[in-house]
């Protein structure tokens, strides 16, 4: 454990209604199980007042409604009350995360129309566009935090010999499912968005779901792998509505 | 128990008070923008102020009412006519089966709210009402109103009905509201410099003295293409950290980020449950409704104030609010 990790996390006041618990400045696996081990207990052991809890990379945000603390608190100053009430939250939190971790399988295919940049990439790598589907479906990814938009998980694990700076213009709209890498960084989009990442290919599945609980197919400390699949298993896996287990719902809608 | 659309308006959205609490999911709060006139209009027609209401941006709808309904508007001044007759602000009002409200260009602040009694019949989505216009999801049917829809309401209570029409008017027929509305809260004027109170963001002390000085001091103008998601701001460019790039974390609605080139961003109601550029300052949650009235080309500057000031303004604005719902609840009884 490093010193930083042995003297506690850093409290910051985020504006007049958050505070981040700063675990660290850098991504490494220790602190992010910290991150997410403190956001579980939160989310078990709610505080008064807390409206909501989000656990990043290598820090915890925590939301409160200052009305709220002030009522329940009986005090003029919310921020510090939420201080304290969340320092011993921090206390009794454990240090690793109790959430199961499940290995998530995403089918992948490759290249073509689904992945107009990969010769460009394996290009830029100077190898072929086979090695580095090679190279992408090799490692067990794991989910280091959630965000940008609903569905979407940071992942951790990229081998560094297929790292691809963004594109220098980015598209307007990347389809649903996309799959990509930007620098060091991979990842699949759950909604047609504007991105410059560099695509790679393309997933059948439905990353977010509004009715299903939860309704994102890879949670944080989830790990995930890549599975390379032909364009026909493709076509089967989207027309195939059990596709993701549980998930039974239609897509939502993508605007 | 419906409206139809009849024209959509530029950007209209049911919103209530936010997707809470499943943002460790990546699910983006959304909700109003200007909590304050969301709330106002739902308690004008009896509602709870976590009801769902139709929220107009810079131009606004035309909506013709299938049935007789009480609503109310807050926030913007639209210049709003029922079967051409104005359509106060600010107070319940009645509207007659069959009327066309029609909404114009908005003449003060950017974003009006109406609120029907006993509210739209659309299904709450993960607990909420509100439109998530990038996910698709919530409001009605995930998307901002278009021409032709048909948006059911509930019926509201005999008993709501009664009180409510008793209040407003003996005749039961035409338009109809009472003399008295709610002070109306505060709007940006047009053509004048607001001034929008910040408290120190997550990343205040890593700024240089000077660059903090420099969002303080300097003039903003709010750009085209600010949106639910962000507001961009353009004047004094903030002189960017060193490594600017910090590693993605929760945000916060008021979030003033510096990206690289300096200019501003404050983060809104739709912004993403992360974002990983640094954030000097954050909206006082005093400010937020009057920040969210603010139409691009109006012009702001910035004051920083302490958390203790941004926490006795919010509790006097919270009793005032107080007061008022109770006021509007002895009418009715």
């Amino acid at each position: 454990m490093t010193e930083a990790a042995s003297a506690g996390p850093q409290l910051l006041a985020m504006g007049d209604r958050a505070l981040v618990v700063e675990y660290g400045r850098a991504l490494n696996a220790i602190t992010n199980a910290r991150v997410r081990a403190c956001a579980e207990y939160l989310l078990a052991h709610p505080l008064p007042g807390m409206t909501d809890v989000v656990p990043a990379y290598a820090a915890l945000t925590v939301y409160f409604d200052p009305l709220r603390v002030v009522a329940d608190h009986r005090t003029l100053d919310p921020m510090g009350a939420m201080r304290e009430a969340l320092l011993r939250a921090i206390a009794k939190a454990p240090e690793s995360p109790k959430h199961k971790v499940r290995t998530v399988e995403i089918p992948v295919c490759y290249g073509g129309e689904f992945g107009e940049d990969l010769d460009d990439v394996a290009r830029r790598c100077e190898m072929t566009p086979e090695e580095v589907i090679k190279r992408h479906a090799k490692p067990l990814y794991e989910v280091h935090m959630l965000g940008f938009v609903p569905g979407f998980a940071y992942l951790g694990g990229l081998d560094r010999s297929i790292a691809t700076a963004r594109r220098d213009s980015p598209r307007k709209r990347i389809p649903a499912g996309s799959v990509g890498i930007g620098g060091e960084q991979t990842g699949v989009y759950p909604f047609a968005t504007p991105g410059g990442w560099n695509l790679i290919g393309r997933t059948p599945l439905v990353l977010f779901r509004i009715d299903a609980d939860p309704p994102v197919l890879m949670e944080p400390g989830d790990r995930v792998r890549f599975v390379p699949v032909s364009r026909e298993a493709f076509d089967k896996l989207r027309s195939d509505a059990g596709t993701t287990a549980g998930r039974q719902s239609p897509p939502v809608p993508v605007p | 128990m419906n409206i139809v659309v009849e024209r959509p308006g530029l950007l209209t959205t049911l919103q209530d008070l936010g997707r809470v609490g499943r943002q460790h999911l990546g699910v983006p709060v959304n909700g109003a923008m200007d909590e304050v006139s969301h709330r106002m209009a739902n308690w004008l027609v009896g509602n709870d102020d976590g009801e769902a209401t139709l929220e107009m941006t810079l131009t606004g709808p035309a909506l013709v009412f299938g049935v007789d309904a009480v609503i109310a508007v807050c926030g913007a001044g639209m210049g709003a006519k029922v079967d051409g007759e104005a359509l106060p602000q600010w107070r319940p009002v009645r509207v007659p089966a069959g009327a066309k409200v029609v909404f114009g260009r908005a003449q003060w602040g950017s974003r009006a709210y109406l609120a029907v009694a006993a509210g739209f019949d659309v299904p709450a989505v993960m607990e909420s009402r509100s439109t998530a216009l990038l996910g698709g999801y919530g409001g009605f049917r995930g998307r901002a109103l278009r021409k032709g829809d048909v948006i059911d309401l509930r019926s509201p209570d005999e008993a709501h009905t009664v009180r409510w029409i008793g209040l407003l008017s003996r005749s039961h027929r035409g338009l109809a509201f009472p003399s008295w509305s709610v002070s109306r809260a505060r709007l940006p004027r047009p053509q004048t410099l607001q001034t929008i109170r910040v408290v120190p963001g997550r990343h205040w002390q890593a700024f240089p003295v000077a660059v903090r000085d420099q969002l303080t001091q300097g003039e903003y103008r709010v750009l085209p293409d600010s949106d639910r998601m962000g507001f961009r701001l353009e004047g004094q460019a903030l002189e960017a950290r060193r490594g600017n790039d910090v590693l993605s974390e929760g945000v916060v609605m008021g979030a003033v980020q510096v990206p690289p080139g300096g200019q501003p961003i404050v983060l809104m109601a739709d912004r993403q449950t992360a974002g990983g550029y640094p954030v000097i300052a954050v909206v006082a949650s005093i400010d937020l409704p009057l920040m969210a009235q603010l139409a691009p080309g109006d012009r702001l500057r910035f004051e920083l104030i302490t958390l203790e000031q941004s926490y006795a303004e919010l509790a006097a604005r919270e009793r005032k609010l107080g007061m008022i719902r109770e006021a509007l609840w002895a009418r009715l009884r």
